[in-house]
């Protein structure tokens, strides 16, 4: 670092600005995932009409001036249910991550540090839980919970978990016997203190892209889940239940049902997709010269 | 040998099945359905090819009436819009020939030039044994032979080889018509024993996946999960051997894929098609869509009496009066079938079933009878329905939904995954308020009734007991029709059903079936494919 | 030789816990079903004693632990049970729906490295450049696009308007006859007996599918492709190759690329059990009569044996499947023993 006297904020800031504009992908990515945090924040307010109202007279309507999107089989406006479906679909994505994320650290951490029978054991759940295709897992999870917004969240977090925790597992591994971990040691660190504060953010990288690509897989999941019935409840807008349920309007010619909240499923899984290299670029030590 | 081609399998009739070869099959799907075969589609799966099996799904009838016959049938008759429906009033013979019928005995003889599929002549005792089975396995085909007041084995005598009588518990109307129900069919006992075990006196293995039948269709091919082949049985001796030489049912899950098939042509008949398909195809060049209103059926929103708030009947009525019957019907039915409410007069005019309830939409009227319930205030109550059945179900919830709203009660949609429904609903017995959906196959209101009326019967899911409807329907089941009482009775027991409403009607359901180069579809009670009238065109 | 036959063995031998674990997964899994199996096969008008009957008959009047220890025992047995919905035995349908499934799936797979192992290499040329990201844009749309909605829309653009692909009718158009079955591959068995017109049939019905699973799997493969020849081509070695003179093709898939094939390699196990998944729905989609489609009606109607049979043999697919991997990689990279990992 040349310049010296500027504050950790900005050089972070300054950071992030070469990395959008070292990517224009990545900064398309950042873009959009702004607008859909907007949408999910906002969606509600802002809509034209009422995402729940139907109107069976309206049922049907292609996309006209007054309703972008058309309108459903119940006449319900599908402009205001995709934008509306913002929310609930990042929710359970966030979630379900976010749960993963923590307790696959946890487990792995304590796993890789400590090792012995720990170990042994975590390896063998995961490695049951990925000798499943995940997406079977969790509907079977899903079947045999109920299908409710939360168990789809707790089986989606299910079916990441050994990600997060086969990664740190291994960098902690590694880097336990490592120099400037001893020498915590010897200055009297706790364990804990050190798992958190020297190792871990080792980890954090490569846990970034997982992340990213995690949030969009579990959109899919949950969209998948809905197909085969066993998503979440209506009359709740939600991208994968509708394009389920539009789904079967294609080939009679209503696309718009379809199309719509399909559309917005892929940009949204699209975002987070591409997020997932721009933040590895913004969080990896070694990019920040 | 191997550079033979292997086309042409199922439509020409390959050296695996036997049938010569048929020289214009290069390009099927462009001509689907040149007469002699028919591609049939549908969303199901059969089972098993034995209906007296326990598990035996309800799409796995359609062996039983193609593959199997029975003593008697119903006749045809021609529906309104020029489709083809059993008829109910007439009884014809099938396998047998001529009956006699008294106050205690039923006597049939059976046709004397009766054959198997395998050639061998059908015997009283062949009917004495398949109607013992029918009566011992148990399960479903045991209640609809206890319907016609057929229970044991003792009741069934092989007189001589083709004389057959059935000892009558009691005199009812309902006996002669429960035998021509896919359950009393009649099986080559001769095979049947042949490969029964000790284990398996009744060869349910075996016939599971063997029919063993008389019969106007062979079973040519079985994939369970995809497709069914069936070959006409030249032999046939219970009516006309059929028109069509093979039918090949394959099944198709999605109802999309189903419908873009038959819309180009690839399919000859897509059978129970939505309603939605159903109603916009019906103009389409080329295809035919034959609707038929379901008999002794009803579609019901149904409060259940052992949730608080529903003993009341004001709160049940004011339900009924906040209905959108017109937007559910136009939404979830795409308006086939029958509307069954905004009947004129609170009491019946006559004994026809259904008829429209004597209910519409009026919010005021429905906000004052729960006013005056002491209801006034709303509560909130689950609205369940099935995700088997999300198809019907979920826009009708959603519309229901919406109009409880506006009068105070907050309805939340509870969707009870498929293997959960009949537990929950009919067993148990516990949801408050849902939707339901019974049909009678013998086609007497009292027999509707005697289902869905009393106390502790199936499809009574609303845990309703009205101890007049108890004894009327007891009186009436075995009644003959033309008896002068059974009108009267009947109307009484039509009008506490509309005010006590522990089933809301919201219409009577159709059954839709599509057709492309063929025609002569015949619609029987029992809602499954009935293959052995249908004609190419 | 006998020392690699003694390490696959270990290697057999540490999968033996993975499976105890599925298999008490599947039973605990199935136990926690909602709805009444015995219910469910009585059939819709039966009375309380029949269904009880039928408890009896299933099972499953049993406490849980003897329900599964009789489970194990018939396991042992090479018994899965009967499947309701079919009414089948479970291990018949699986032999002929197993099948179905793999062909679709490594179908698609073989699509899907075809073009994205390419496309990764072309990306890792040139970081940074247009086609590093259109490369990227394009295989993350891929991904993006749940598989069921791709389904739908191929079917409607190359069935329904087109009229470029046979009836999404399952694998093969019933004008044809089935090969008789050697591997249960039509397009292998169809070959064998040289019958190509059976062959195309069987590719044709194939098509859309297979790309619409090829589409949802192309961007981990490109992914770790690029990321892979990345590293190699910044190591020493490949410097030194360059610096010796030889020709850029010869230092790309000569040198680069065998060394970046393993981490491919090894994402390919991850990407093979993310398709199975992603063929529940496809196979839906698309009739396709494999086990992906029989697991969901399974578990629809809660049939246990269906769902336990399917669980297992996912689980058993995995471990060959790793074993294969395993294998492989000392075949890529002589210098890798199994004694490595």
């Amino acid at each position: 670092m040349s310049d010296t006297t500027t504050s950790p904020r900005r050089q972070a800031l300054a950071h992030f600005a070469y990395v959008m504009r070292d990517n224009p992908v990545t900064f398309l990515a950042f873009a959009m995932f702004a607008a859909f945090v907007l949408m999910a924040l906002f969606g509600p307010a802002l809509v034209p009409y009422d995402p729940l109202a139907s109107d069976a007279s309206k049922a049907l309507q292609p996309p006209s001036a007054s309703h972008w999107f058309g309108t459903d089989n119940l006449g319900r406006d599908v402009f205001s249910r995709v934008i509306v479906a913002t929310r609930l679909d990042l929710t359970i994505s966030v979630a379900a991550v976010a749960l993963s994320f923590v307790f696959g650290s946890i487990l792995g951490a304590v796993a890789g540090y400590w090792g012995g029978w720990l170990d042994a054991v975590l390896n063998r759940v995961l490695d049951t839980i990925m000798a499943f295709p995940l997406f079977v897992l969790a509907m079977g999870i899903v079947a045999a919970l109920g299908n409710t917004v939360e168990n789809i969240v707790y089986a989606t977090a299910i079916i990441n978990l050994p990600f997060y925790a086969r990664l740190v597992r291994a960098e902690v591994n590694i880097r336990r016997e490592a120099g400037f971990v001893q020498a915590a040691k010897l200055s009297g660190e706790s364990d804990i203190s050190i798992l958190a504060r020297q190792i871990f953010p080792n980890a954090l990288p490569p846990m970034m892209v997982q992340i990213s690509l995690n949030l969009g897989w579990a959109i899919l999941n949950a969209a998948g889940l809905s197909f085969i019935g066993l998503g979440v409840r209506p009359p709740e807008a939600e991208w994968g239940i509708m394009v389920a349920e539009g789904a079967n309007f294609i080939i009679s010619g209503e696309w718009w049902l379809a199309l719509f909240p399909g559309l917005w499923l892929m940009m949204a899984v699209f975002t987070f997709n591409l997020m997932g290299d721009g933040l590895r670029d913004l969080v990896d030590p070694r990019r920040r010269t | 040998m191997t550079n033979q081609t292997r086309r042409g399998f199922l439509l020409s009739g390959g050296a695996v099945l036997g049938a010569s070869a048929l020289p214009f099959l290069k390009a099927l799907p462009a001509q689907a359905a040149s007469g002699d075969v028919i591609v049939a589609v549908m969303g199901q799966t059969i089972n098993s090819l034995d209906l007296h099996r326990s598990g035996t799904n309800r799409p796995s009838y359609q062996v039983a009436v193609n593959v199997y016959d029975r003593l008697v049938s119903f006749g045809t008759k021609e529906t309104p819009d020029g489709g083809l429906s059993y008829d109910y009033s007439v009884i014809e013979p099938e396998v047998a020939e001529s009956w006699e019928i008294t106050d205690t005995e039923m006597i049939f003889k059976l046709k004397p030039e009766g054959k198997f599929q395998d050639g061998s002549p059908i015997t009283a005792a062949d009917v004495k044994w398949s109607f013992d089975r029918a009566v011992s396995l148990g399960g479903f085909p045991a209640v609809q032979m206890k319907a016609g007041s057929l229970e044991s084995p003792d009741q069934f005598v092989a007189v001589d080889d083709l004389t057959f009588k059935i000892k009558m518990l009691r005199p009812s109307k309902l006996t002669l018509p429960d035998l021509a129900v896919p359950v009393p069919m009649i099986i080559n006992s001769k095979v049947a024993l042949a490969n029964a075990t000790d284990d398996d006196p009744w060869a349910t293995e075996y016939l599971h996946t063997t029919p063993a039948g008389s019969g106007a269709f062979k079973v040519a091919q079985w994939k369970p999960g995809e497709q069914l082949v069936y070959e006409r049985n030249e032999g046939y001796t219970s009516g006309p051997v059929p028109a069509i030489k093979r039918v090949v049912l394959r099944e198709v899950p999605s109802p999309a894929t189903r419908r873009a098939l038959l819309e180009r042509g690839d399919v000859n008949l897509s059978f129970n098609m939505p309603n939605k398909d159903a109603k916009e195809l019906s103009d389409m060049d080329g295809v035919t869509i034959q609707t038929t209103p379901i008999e002794n059926a009803i579609y019901c929103l149904n409060p259940n009496l052992s949730f608080e708030p529903f003993k009341d009947k004001r709160v049940r009525q004011a339900i009924a009066w906040s209905v959108p019957y017109q937007e559910v019907f136009e939404t979830a039915a795409y308006g086939r079938g029958k509307p069954m409410w905004g009947g004129e007069s609170t009491t019946p005019s006559d004994i026809a079933w259904p008829q429209p309830f004597p209910y519409s939409t009026d919010l005021d009227k429905a906000k004052a009878l729960l006013e005056e319930a002491g209801y006034g205030a709303g509560f909130e109550v689950p609205l369940s329905i099935s995700l088997g059945q999300a198809d019907w179900m979920e826009p009708v919830a959603l519309l229901v939904q919406e109009n409880l709203a506006k009068i105070g009660i907050t309805a939340v949609i509870d969707k009870v995954p498929g293997a959960n429904w009949r537990t929950a609903s009919l067993v148990e017995k516990r949801l408050p308020l849902h939707l339901e959906t019974f049909g009678g196959w013998l086609n007497y209101p009292c027999y509707y009734f005697f289902w869905a009326y009393l106390e502790g019967h199936l499809f009574n899911s609303s845990n309703y007991r009205n101890e007049e409807i108890e004894t009327l329907t007891a009186e009436t089941l075995h009644m003959p029709v033309d008896d002068p009482e059974y009108a009267p009775k009947i109307k009484r027991m039509i009008e506490i059903a509309w005010d006590e409403v522990p089933r809301i009607a919201l219409w009577q359901p159709a059954l839709n079936v599509g057709m492309h180069d063929v025609k002569d579809f015949e619609y029987w009670f029992h809602r499954q494919l009935d293959i052995r009238n249908l004609k190419g065109v | 030789m006998s020392g690699r036959l003694k390490s696959i063995g270990l290697r057999v031998l540490q999968a033996v816990p993975v499976v105890i674990g599925v298999v008490v997964v599947s039973f605990v899994l199935t136990r926690a079903l909602p709805g009444d199996p015995a219910v469910y096969f009585a059939g819709a008008a039966a009375d309380e004693q029949s269904i009880q009957q039928i408890r009896e008959a299933l099972g499953l009047d049993k406490s849980l632990l003897q329900q599964f220890l009789i489970y194990v025992g018939d396991l042992l047995h090479g018994d899965f049970g009967q499947s309701i919905m079919t009414g089948q035995p479970v291990a018949d349908d699986l032999i002929r729906k197993l099948p179905a499934s793999l062909e679709l799936t490594l179908l698609a797979l073989c699509m899907s490295c075809g073009l994205a192992v390419p496309l990764g290499i072309m990306a890792a040329r040139n970081p940074g450049s247009l086609q590093d990201h259109l490369c990227r844009m394009v295989v993350t749309a891929g991904v993006s696009l749940p598989t069921f909605f791709t389904g739908v829309l191929l079917i409607y653009v190359f069935y329904y308007l087109l009229g470029w692909a046979p009836s999404p009718l399952g694998r093969l158009d019933f004008i044809y006859i089935e090969p008789d079955t050697v591997t249960g591959f039509y397009l292998i068995d169809s070959a064998i007996i040289g019958d190509w017109e059976v062959f195309f049939g069987a590719l044709k019905q194939l098509a859309l599918p297979a790309i619409t699973l090829a589409l949802f799997t192309m961007a981990p493969i490109a992914r770790m492709t690029r990321a892979a020849m990345l590293s190699v081509l910044s190591s020493d070695f490949i410097r030194t190759a360059r610096a010796a003179g030889l020709t850029e093709r010869k230092v790309l898939y000569g040198y680069a690329l065998r060394n970046a094939l393993l981490p491919v390699v090894t994402t390919l196990g991850m990407v093979f059990s993310f398709t199975l998944g992603a063929n529940v729905l496809v196979e839906k989609v698309f009739a396709w009569p494999g086990i992906g489609s029989y697991a969901v009606e399974a578990l629809v109607a809660s049939d246990y044996a269906a769902v336990q049979g399917f669980v297992l043999s996912m689980a058993l697919l995995f471990v060959a499947l790793n074993l294969i991997i395993d294998i492989s990689y000392s075949l890529i990279d002589p210098r890798i023993g199994f004694e490595a990992r």
